[in-house]
């Protein structure tokens, strides 16, 4: 069966690849629990620990046996889905950072659809019509973008629309107090309200929801445009491109057809970066407007110095960007044909 | 821009007729230029220029919308936010080019011995910076530094162990294509040891590619150093530093005290777009076919 599809083998070979890479995160991360100076067993047992608890912790932990022993049983905690106690919810950082992770994946992902909605386009228009009034937009909106620190775009925005304006809601969490959660399906606020049908709660959502989201979307969405007008220019003045024309094929056609599906190879491959810097800025815009997902799940953590909470959530958003960059590639071998015939 | 190579160009001998040209041709560079050296400026005699002590309480004179005598207001404490976001610069640009001249350092030996022997250490170096490249960057930063400790030399290793797979990737696909170049072989032969090529010879042809990248980094260290203090890593109040100004800045803006948050940030933002600026200029003057 492998060998009579090429594709399914790219795929299969594609996952294998990203063994090594999760194996190598492990590590890092292990590492980073052991980096602390001093003694591990004292940051991990808190603030208010005594040599008892030290003790406790330190045994628990498996950090009185050598440090290649450490590890293997740290990997088989792992296994076991167990990422240590959280010292300020006092619950396990696992169950803490799966009860929040919905929120995150929802407030990021609504800005990369976002930000794909209005970067694409955006780019496209720019490497059709150089030099007019959309390409020095497009350039404009890249530069800036890409300086604009996102926790800044987030006050700037929240003094406009909230304090200025009055449109947007108060900037604290997902939902005002004034609504009742719906019920936990997905975990996304936006499907669930949708799916019983509470169309009031998904508004009250949704508004919540635009200020964080356009604030993540303008700092994605400059590489996005950036890499797009970059595709489109290379794939518009390639042969191929000549030879359409020359045919007499309509502009719509040569535009969409041939250019465009094109230009969109090294854009998904930007995707990764851009999926790498989302993450990141995502812990900034959740500090900013107080969203409850993992990012500042973090945050807190780091203030009253919850070690196992941080270290858990550094694994837990390395494992989910080898998971988005999985995808990303499964998706690139998806739409290019070429990949699966090369590796025949 | 397009037009350059149509246009006759008179004066070709020296290096710096082609930086003066590029120059001319590109305003935009030249602004980033001058906006470099106010920064700069401003790093290096700041503290001595502004016109209050930036940790300067005076509860008096707390929460002043901007005016003359304070031009961009004062803070809850009533510390004149002018002086404190000049004085944070020397701070700020301290800490990312700290951070990018170690990474540049440490990309570069470990490029190098990749990229001139390959082997063993090659595969190793590959791996490991897939490792890290595997992290969302600034979320390892923040790994980094809740793991080695909540200090300002920690923020400035977190960032440069962030940055330094950029430059040591660089380093080594450069060394690598000229590994066997004919220079390269001629100097061996010449009897120079493989260290001396490497550094004196083949590294050098490095170096204008890793000045655009290190103009481009600076931009992106500094946002993430102040990113790291905006969630309270680093550095501690009351220091004067943008990421903590904004941070603070942020519990008045809901209540309209906009200047708090709205001048560190404004100034976080000019740096970081100066040297973005300051890149794609580089990128001109040292590759002109590389324009996006």
């Amino acid at each position: 069966m492998l060998a009579t599809s090429p594709r399914l083998r790219a795929t299969l070979l594609r996952v294998a690849q990203s063994i090594p890479v999760v194996i190598g995160v492990v590590v890092i991360s292990f590492l980073l629990t052991r980096a602390l100076p001093g003694d591990p067993a004292v940051y991990f047992a808190g603030v208010a620990a005594d040599t008892e608890s030290i003790e406790q912790t330190r045994v628990a932990m498996g950090l009185d046996k050598p440090l290649f022993q450490q590890f293997f049983i740290y990997v088989g905690n792992l296994l076991q889905g167990d990422l240590g106690q959280s010292l300020s919810s006092g619950r396990s950082v696992a169950a803490d950072l799966a009860k929040r992770l919905p929120a995150s994946l929802e407030l990021t992902l609504t800005a990369l659809l976002l930000a794909i909605a209005i970067a694409v386009p955006l780019g496209v228009l720019a490497a059709t019509r150089p030099g007019t009034w959309v390409d020095h937009l497009c350039r404009v909106v890249v530069t800036a973008g890409v300086s604009l620190p996102t926790f800044f775009t987030g006050i700037l925005l929240i003094y406009i629309f909230y304090y200025l304006l009055g449109i947007a809601p108060s900037p604290l969490g997902r939902l005002d107090f004034i609504y009742l959660d719906p019920d936990h399906v997905t975990g996304f606020y936006l499907i669930d309200a949708a799916l019983i049908g509470d169309w009031e709660t998904w508004r009250g959502a949704a508004k919540q929801l635009i200020l964080p989201a356009t604030t993540l979307a303008l700092f994605t969405l400059a590489p996005i445009a950036r890499m797009t007008r970059a595709a489109m220019l290379t794939a518009l003045s390639s042969d191929f491109i000549r030879t359409a024309r020359a045919a007499g094929l309509s502009n719509r056609t040569i535009l969409y057809r041939y250019a465009f599906r094109n230009a969109l190879l090294p854009v998904v491959t930007t995707l990764g970066m851009v999926f790498s810097f989302a993450l990141g800025a995502n812990v900034l815009v959740e500090k900013v407007f107080a969203w409850p997902g993992i990012g500042s799940y973090a945050v807190e953590a780091l203030v009253v110095s919850d070690y196992a909470a941080v270290q858990g959530f550094v694994l837990a958003m390395a494992l989910l960007f080898v998971a988005l960059n999985l995808v990303i590639d499964l998706l690139y071998t998806a739409i290019d044909p070429r990949i699966g015939f090369s590796s025949k | 821009m397009t037009d350059v190579s149509a246009k006759p160009v008179a004066h070709t001998q020296g290096k710096f007729d082609h930086i003066f040209y590029v120059l001319r041709a590109n305003p935009v560079t030249l602004i980033a230029f001058a906006m470099f050296a106010l920064l700069i400026f401003s790093a290096m005699f700041g503290p001595a220029l502004v016109p209050y002590d930036p940790l300067a309480t005076n509860a008096s004179n707390a929460l002043q919308a901007p005016s003359w005598a304070h031009w961009f207001g004062t803070d809850n404490v009533g510390r004149d936010v002018f002086s404190r976001v000049i004085v944070a610069t020397r701070l700020d640009l301290s800490i990312s080019v700290a951070a990018v001249a170690l990474s540049f350092v440490v990309g570069s030996i470990l490029g190098c011995i990749a990229g001139y022997w390959g082997g063993w250490p090659d595969i190793i170096l590959n791996r490991f910076l897939d490792t890290i490249m595997a992290f969302p960057l600034f979320v390892l930063a923040m790994g980094i530094v809740a793991a080695l400790g909540n200090t300002i030399e920690n923020i400035i290793y977190a960032t440069a162990i962030i940055n330094m797979p950029f430059y040591a990737r660089l380093v080594r696909a450069e060394v690598n294509i000229r590994r066997d170049a004919g220079f390269a072989r001629a100097a061996k032969l010449a009897g120079n040891s493989d260290v001396r090529v490497l550094a004196l010879h083949i590294f050098p042809n490095a170096l204008p590619p890793m000045m655009v990248q290190v103009s481009l980094n600076l931009g992106w260290a500094i946002l993430n150093a102040a990113g790291l203090s905006f969630i309270g890593l680093g550095v501690s109040p009351p220091t004067a530093e943008w990421g903590i100004m904004v941070a603070e800045g942020a519990n008045f803006i809901v209540s309209g005290e906009w200047w708090l948050a709205v001048f560190p940030g404004l100034w976080l933002m000019i740096a970081v777009f100066t040297f973005n600026l300051l890149g794609d200029g580089l990128r001109d003057i040292v590759d002109p076919r590389k324009r996006t």
